[in-house]
């Protein structure tokens, strides 16, 4: 018990709390910090405590789960019937698309065979929800409602409809955490899609901006060029689309360019994502490949996703 | 017995929906403006009930908020001890005060826990979080009347159901 008997507490005395207790706690909590630091245990505490946190996530989403379906049933239908051809528009312009890339693909795959080229990049995707919590206003981290038992590994790039969001960084039974690219602890290679040239694009913290801090000052950057990964570093696969630059000055010191971008994702309004589920180069010899029992034109596409492609 | 059980529940129950709204999103506009529940819930159990809620109490509390949101295991614990131990001490002054002079002293210990927070991550090597930072504990300083108010009116009328 913290409190001194009632007798001896006066308005002003030290009494209450002692000051020793107080130094002990706090010097419990900072070695605490500093293994934490460290070591990064609190990932494995997670992982122990999932039973709790993840129930926890679920009913700290419900609110909004609630108001979205309140939004959905109150919705006319006039909107509705608008949203469903603009969804029908797109998923034919999609298809099309889709229809002369996989034309593409047939193409470049018969190019690689006589190429003798080993590896493909198959892509499989898999399709994730997110649930709707907020860890900490000022890191830009989002949960995902799937995890390790869902094959989920750290490091796997998290996309959306236009473009990168980000990379798991955190993976617990059934759900996983994810860093926007925005977060201002995150960098990702980027090369400006019109000249080829190769930057970093970092995360500043705003969900709307990203930033370029080390571009040459000769370099050929324009307002509204498109910015897409590069492939370099081996963590996100090369050519999705990442921003648009929407500003370019010189830096203080005036040796650099310091560009804006604006993310591609819809980064804070995305309800369903897409973690790749290959990890762009794999290391290492190529794992022994099975019998084809009927040799079809697209091996990607009739391997069951990230079976085949992971020694 | 039956008026401790209905007591404690108040305080689990309390603290519970604090760890709730913590994690609760908002609005992307508004996202700056949440407050600090968990501790303006735990300051006013401090307040009221100072056997309940020790510096003991407020560290295991952290710890449970540091692995609910993922952090620095042991940042929110050094937080909530720092904000306990200022009530605690001041608690017999605090009580008496009327309720603007409280909602003022409020603003100084959420202000002064957003300090402690720099020089933890200033400390772990974080990046400095934007201005919004700053405005958190007004919000909270906005919403301890209510906490406090209806906090208090539940605990009353509880007392009174039992007479």
């Amino acid at each position: 018990m913290p409190l001194a008997s009632p007798d001896k507490v006066s308005l002003f005395a030290e009494g209450a709390v002692s000051t020793l207790r107080l130094i002990a706690y706090l010097t419990m909590a900072m070695i605490i910090m500093v293994i934490d630091h460290r070591g990064g245990y609190l990932i494995g505490l997670r992982n122990a405590a999932s039973a709790i946190v993840e129930p926890a996530y679920r009913v700290a989403a419900m609110p909004s789960e609630v108001a979205k379906a309140g939004r959905l049933a109150i919705a006319t239908q006039s909107h509705l019937v608008d949203e469903n051809r603009n969804l029908r528009e797109a998923l034919l312009l999609a298809q099309a698309r889709l229809n002369r890339m996989s034309a593409l693909v047939a193409q470049n795959d018969r190019l690689k065979k006589l190429l003798d080229v080993q590896k493909d990049l198959g892509l499989g995707v898999q399709l994730a929800r997110l649930i709707d919590i907020d860890l900490d206003p000022f890191r830009h981290r989002v949960v995902l409602d799937a995890g390790s038992q869902q094959s989920i590994v750290v490091g796997q790039p998290v996309l959306d409809a236009h473009g990168v969001m980000g990379q798991i960084v955190e993976v617990l039974p059934n759900t996983s955490v994810a860093m926007l690219v925005t977060d201002p602890t995150h960098a990702i290679p980027v090369m400006v899609e019109r000249t080829g040239l190769r930057t970093i694009a970092y995360g500043t913290g705003s969900i709307d901006r990203l930033q370029l801090p080390n571009v040459p000052i000769s370099a050929d950057v324009k307002v509204g060029d498109l910015l897409v990964t590069s492939g370099l570093g081996g963590r996100f696969p090369a050519g999705f689309p990442v921003g648009e630059i929407l500003d370019v000055s010189n830096d203080e010191s005036g040796m650099f360019a310091a560009a804006i971008a604006r993310p591609a994702a819809a980064l804070d309004r995305s309800g369903e994502v897409l973690l790749l589920q290959d990890l762009p180069q794999p290391m290492g010899p190529p794992a022994p490949t099975p019998v084809q029992s009927e040799a079809t034109g697209l091996p990607a596409a009739s391997d069951p996703p990230g079976s085949g492609n992971r020694p | 017995m039956n008026r401790r059980r209905t007591q404690f529940l108040i305080f689990s129950g309390s603290i519970l929906l604090a760890f709730l709204l913590q994690l609760t999103p908002l609005p992307q506009a508004i996202i700056v403006l949440k407050p600090y529940w968990l501790a303006l819930v735990l300051v006013y159990w401090a307040i009221e009930t100072p056997d309940r809620v020790g510096l003991g109490f407020a560290f295991l509390l952290g710890l449970v908020a540091d692995v609910l949101t993922g952090q620095l295991l042991g940042e929110q614990s050094l937080r909530l001890l720092v904000m306990i131990f200022i009530v605690l001490r001041f608690r017999s002054r605090l009580r008496f005060f009327p309720i603007g002079q409280q909602t003022l002293a409020i603003l100084a210990l959420l202000l002064n826990d957003r300090i402690v927070v720099l020089m933890v991550r200033g400390f772990s090597g974080d990046p400095m979080p934007s201005m919004g930072f700053w405005i958190g504990p007004v919000i909270g300083m906005i919403a301890w009347p209510f906490i406090f108010l209806l906090l208090d009116d539940l605990r009353a009328r509880m007392r009174a159901k039992e007479t």
